[in-house]
């Protein structure tokens, strides 16, 4: 930790100082710290500069915020940690930096979580994505038997092998937050590190929103237009991947990321329709598997591109 | 003679997968060393978190050298023939081989040497072939080098390999080879966090000492001892007692290289939440301990956790953490408990109508119609109400609905009584929730109350009838639907309650019910059809699901399965799986107490003197008979004619039949097993008077066809028993 900060922008005292810590810490590592990506997404894994920038042979080291929407889990703004918007904070390292486990013991202690007096621990968690045609291989890391953190050695994404694999990190960071300003309620998070009159709690920034989108996500969406929204977006998908093929060979793809958008798109719509609990258990399935087919095409179209390394 | 020691650091190996890797390594490198020629004296492997470990010791230094013969051509061969012979002994010419006299003509001997090779080298090139196909449950890629193909797969990123080799008395050397880019080396790291930095190590005495310092505890036994030891301490310090669960030791055991263990506590309201479920929460999501009041037996608001690490701050954080997230998580499970308490359990039925229990046997909510009517079916046979019967069987599967157990699996069933009672339900009906999944597995208690047992039975029995008739039996050591455990749990049931039924009219009731679903008769009619199969009734060809035309044999099949799991089960009591065969011989045995009453008559009976001297006789016949029977071949069935008897042991037999089988008949149609064997003893004598003074083949073709025929009758007889001829010597 940084002992020159202001006391505002202490990791422990505020929750946007927490964040800045992050990302200062994985600048430092040479990674390209991003902005979260423009659209709704469940995890920080579907923002393209994993997904997509983990194929291929080209190297690769990115962090960045991003918010996590999971309107199943919505709770009226009623859960003192659950909530159906979030943020995660993501690293991905490709090739798999020899060190990374080290890396991220770092990034706690500079975050204020000492190695001296927590007891941290990497506890076996496979990962996969159906959705995505992922898996990997790492842990839940466990600092004093909570899971602060998902550690993942990608092996397949999108239904492509990872060559060289890439590393990567995914910190709940309102959850680590809490630990670290020792709040039991989300919504007491300190956002802004100031006290008295100018304190601003997560709550203040969240806490309505949280209770309006829950409302939205169990109650009032529109099915008919999120049904009508989820087959325009599979269709617009492969329709932007079958013209991304350059002279129509299946040589070289030149647009890969906007087709990617409308597969993010479809996923967060099935989300949706599966929150408001109008897709039976037998559909569920072939919905999912729609959204792989189509993050399956967009994967073989990124590996066609100059970014997926396409000679 | 030198040791080997074998290090592989990586990063965090999952604990359920060290016991066997462990294990692996040791069988791999010891069968490969003793396959090389090099027999060594011992070896033990052991895992920690971060690395598996290995010690050889007592292996030869060199291999043997190796002296092998091969025979060559014939003296005089053509010149091709010795080349070739020359090229693959490696002799320089024929004057190095020897020449073998033989009758067929004398040949070259070829003489080949092999010299043995170094120890080390042989262990150098075994090593990384080793490491390169180990067997992890799933392995992965990683780094640079997973860019191409080829890379190493370890079910984590490996880091360093130790691997030395050497006597007690000098510096080992280090076995050299290289895997995908890591050099072998003496170079070990002790604890993450205690004791980071790098450990030379020579041979495994100092390599253990050595981690010891460095704050890990190689050995996972030891690891385990401390862990149980300090917890049943620091539990019983303050007046509790560690609920033991070897599982969750063996798991934790397998997270820590440097077990430190701790006490925590949560709130006491959380206590009124089921002690299962607290201990469900505690153990699965947090991989800590209870503890419980030895007083009353009751969980106390504590619990054991297992650090990696002695903290500077004695611990205070750590526990301080702990609380905080089991706390939360028993607030969860406390609002998941009291959330299903809010809706009954007949009110999570409907949802059943959208749960496939399988593809071909319907959805859950038509499996639960059968089995409440099973259960019906079964009730008045072992005592059961049949209301409550059919009311258990109606609520017992509606916990899987409910919050708590989609949250914890394995408190299935349990959830269900405690919502059962919640509700008001009657005391056996929601015992059965919980009871009619039992028993589980060998070890499990089966349920005493009868409308448990109905229940149970239902459940089992309508699994088994279904996935038989779709073809979905048990094959070698595939047994995806549990269909073993469930036939032993009827088994079970039946004969430690000492229940007398009979299945076959439980299979066609059950198998009436699988009917009906696709058919719209009634059950009436359809059970009227089963029990006396007509040839082709419409409604059974109708049924989507059951082979109707195989009614007959799918119960004559599924009988036997069970005759199979009985023998199995009575094999392990130390009864005789060929006495099980000989009483379903006979036919018709499907009352498993009278099998098992008539099984275990029998093995008294055949411990004693007339037992063993009738079975003798009996077989004496059968041989006879089946000599005789080929060579006439034709059969000696029928009553012998009395008028034909000559001699006074033939009368004396035929007599002692007479009167043995109506004794034995009448005693088992009592049931006196014992009664019916001591009928049989007193066939003994004239058996064997018979074939003292009595020539069976007779010169007289009529006097021998009736003693044949007399022959047949003391087989028959002893059938009012057992089937003599299934019985091994």
């Amino acid at each position: 930790m940084d002992a020159s900060l202001p006391a505002h922008m202490r990791p422990e005292r505020s929750f946007q100082g927490f964040i800045l810590a992050l990302q200062r810490f994985w600048a430092e590592q040479g990674c390209v710290i991003l902005q979260p990506y423009d659209m709704e997404m469940g995890a920080g894994t579907f923002h393209p500069a994993t997904t997509l920038r983990a194929l291929g042979p080209k190297p690769w080291n990115a962090a960045y915020v991003q918010p996590s929407r999971r309107p199943k889990d919505g709770r009226y703004g009623e859960n003192p940690n659950r909530m159906q918007h979030y943020y995660q904070f993501q690293v991905i390292m490709k090739p798999s930096p020899p060190n990374l486990q080290e890396l991220y013991l770092k990034s706690l202690a500079a975050i204020g979580i000492d190695s001296a007096v927590h007891d941290i621990r990497f506890v076996e968690d496979d990962w996969e994505s159906p959705t995505l045609g992922a898996w990997g291989l790492g842990w839940e890391c466990w600092c004093d038997g909570m899971e602060v953190s998902q550690f993942t050695y990608f092996q397949q994404v999108a239904g492509f092998e990872c060559a060289p694999v890439a590393g990567e990190l995914t910190y709940g960071l309102e959850r680590l937050a809490m630990y670290v300003q020792g709040v039991d309620r989300v919504y007491d998070l300190n956002f802004n590190g100031r006290e008295g009159d100018a304190k601003v709690t997560y709550g203040d920034v969240f806490l309505q929103a949280e209770r309006e989108y829950s409302k939205h996500n169990f109650e009032v969406a529109d099915t008919a237009m999120l049904f009508e929204q989820f087959k325009m977006a599979e269709t617009a998908c492969r329709k932007y991947l079958d013209a991304g093929w350059k002279d129509g060979k299946r040589e070289a793809h030149l647009m890969a990321l906007p087709a990617y958008d409308q597969c993010i798109k479809a996923s967060h719509v099935f989300n949706l329709l599966d929150a408001r609990g109008v897709i039976s258990v037998t559909e569920r399935q072939s919905y999912i598997l729609r959204v792989r087919e189509l993050a399956k095409a967009c994967g073989e179209a990124w590996i066609h591109t100059e970014a997926g390394g396409a000679a | 003679m030198p040791d080997l020691l074998l290090e592989l650091f990586s990063e965090e190996i999952p604990a359920r997968m060290q016991a066997k890797a462990a294990d692996d390594l040791r069988r791999m490198v010891t069968d490969k060393l003793v396959a090389e020629g090099l027999v060594y004296e011992g070896a033990k492997a052991f895992a920690t978190p971060r690395r598996l470990a290995l010690t050889v010791h007592g292996i030869p230094a060199r291999q043997p050298d190796l002296k092998t013969e091969r025979r060559g051509p014939k003296v005089g061969a053509p010149d091709a023939a010795v080349q070739g012979f020359l090229k693959a002994t490696g002799l320089k010419s024929l004057e190095e081989a020897k020449i073998q006299r033989d009758p067929k003509g004398d040949f070259y001997i070829g003489l080949i040497e092999k010299p043995g090779r170094d120890a080390i080298d042989v262990l150098a090139e075994i090593l990384p072939v080793i490491i390169r196909t180990f067997p992890w449950p799933k392995s992965m890629r990683w780094g640079a080098r997973s860019g191409k193909p080829g890379s190493l797969s370890w079910v984590r990123p490996l880091h360093a390999i130790t691997a030395t080799f050497g006597l007690e008395t000098e510096e080992p050397d280090i076995v050299k080879f290289e895997v995908d880019g890591i050099e072998t080396g003496q170079t070990t790291y002790g604890h993450r966090f205690l004791a980071p930095a790098a450990i030379n190590v020579r041979r495994f005495e100092d390599y253990e000492a050595k981690l010891l310092a460095g704050k890990v505890v190689l050995d996972p036994e030891r690891r385990k001892d401390a862990i149980l030891t300090d917890a049943k301490q620091l539990a019983f310090a303050q007046g509790f007692e560690l609920v033991e669960d070897q599982n969750l030791l063996d798991e934790v055991a397998g997270l820590v290289e440097w077990p430190v263990v701790l006490m925590g506590s949560f709130e006491p309201e959380f206590l009124a939440t089921p002690g299962e479920v607290i201990r469900a929460t505690i153990r699965n999501n947090q991989k800590c301990f209870v503890v419980s009041d030895p007083k009353t037996g009751k969980l106390a608001n504590k619990f054991i956790l297992v650090a990696n690490i002695e903290a500077t701050d004695g611990g205070k954080t750590i526990i301080a953490g702990n609380e905080r997230v089991i706390r939360a998580r028993l607030s969860d499970a406390k609002f998941f408990y009291e959330t299903d308490l809010k809706t009954k359990l007949e009110g999570r039925l409907p949802k059943f109508e959208q749960i496939v229990f399988h593809e071909k046997l319907g959805t859950q909510a038509t499996r639960i119609k059968r089995i409440e009517r099973l259960a019906a079916e079964i009730a008045p046979l072992v005592g059961a109400d049949v209301a409550k019967a059919t009311r258990a069987a109606h609520l017992a599967k509606a916990d899987l609905l409910t919050e708590v157990v989609g949250e914890f699996p394995e408190v299935q069933g349990l959830m269900g009584k405690y919502y059962a009672l919640a509700q008001g339900e009657d005391a056996s009906v929601a015992a059965a929730c919980e009871e009619h999944y039992k028993p589980q597995g060998p070890a499990d208690r089966v349920p005493t109350d009868p409308v448990s047992v109905a229940v149970a039975l239902a459940d089992k029995i309508d699994t088994l009838v279904g996935f038989w008739a779709i073809d979905e039996k048990p094959t070698g050591s595939k047994d995806p639907y549990a269909l073993r455990r469930a036939a032993l749990g009827v088994i079970r049931i039946v004969l430690e309650q000492s229940d007398r039924i009979s299945l076959t009219p439980i299979f066609q009731a059950a198998i009436a019910l699988h009917i009906m679903r696709g058919s719209d008769a009634t059950f009436e009619d359809i059970v009227r059809v089963v029990r006396n199969p007509t040839p082709n009734p419409t409604f059974l060809r109708k049924s989507g699901s059951i082979a109707a035309d195989n009614l007959v044999s799918l119960i004559g099949d599924l009988l036997a399965f069970f005759a199979d799991r009985l023998k199995v089960q009575l094999r392990e009591q130390g009864a005789r799986h060929d006495l099980v065969d000989a009483v379903f011989a006979l036919g018709g045995q499907d009352d498993l107490l009278m099998i098992v009453r008539r099984v275990e008559a029998l093995g008294k009976f055949l411990d004693s003197d007339d037992g063993k001297n009738l079975l003798a006789g009996t077989k004496r016949a059968s041989n006879i008979l089946s000599i005789e029977e080929k060579k006439d071949k034709r059969t000696f069935d029928g009553a012998p004619d009395a008028a034909l008897y000559s001699l006074a042991e033939e009368k004396a037999l035929a007599k002692a039949i007479g009167e043995v089988k109506a004794e034995a008949s009448a005693a088992v149609a009592k049931e006196d097993f014992a009664a019916a064997m001591s009928a049989m003893a007193k066939l003994r004598p004239p058996v064997d008077a018979f074939f003292d003074k009595v020539r069976v083949n007779d010169d007289d073709p009529k006097v021998r066809e009736n003693r044949l025929k007399l022959l047949n009758e003391i087989r028959s007889a002893t059938r009012a028993v057992a089937d003599f001829s299934k019985i091994q010597d």
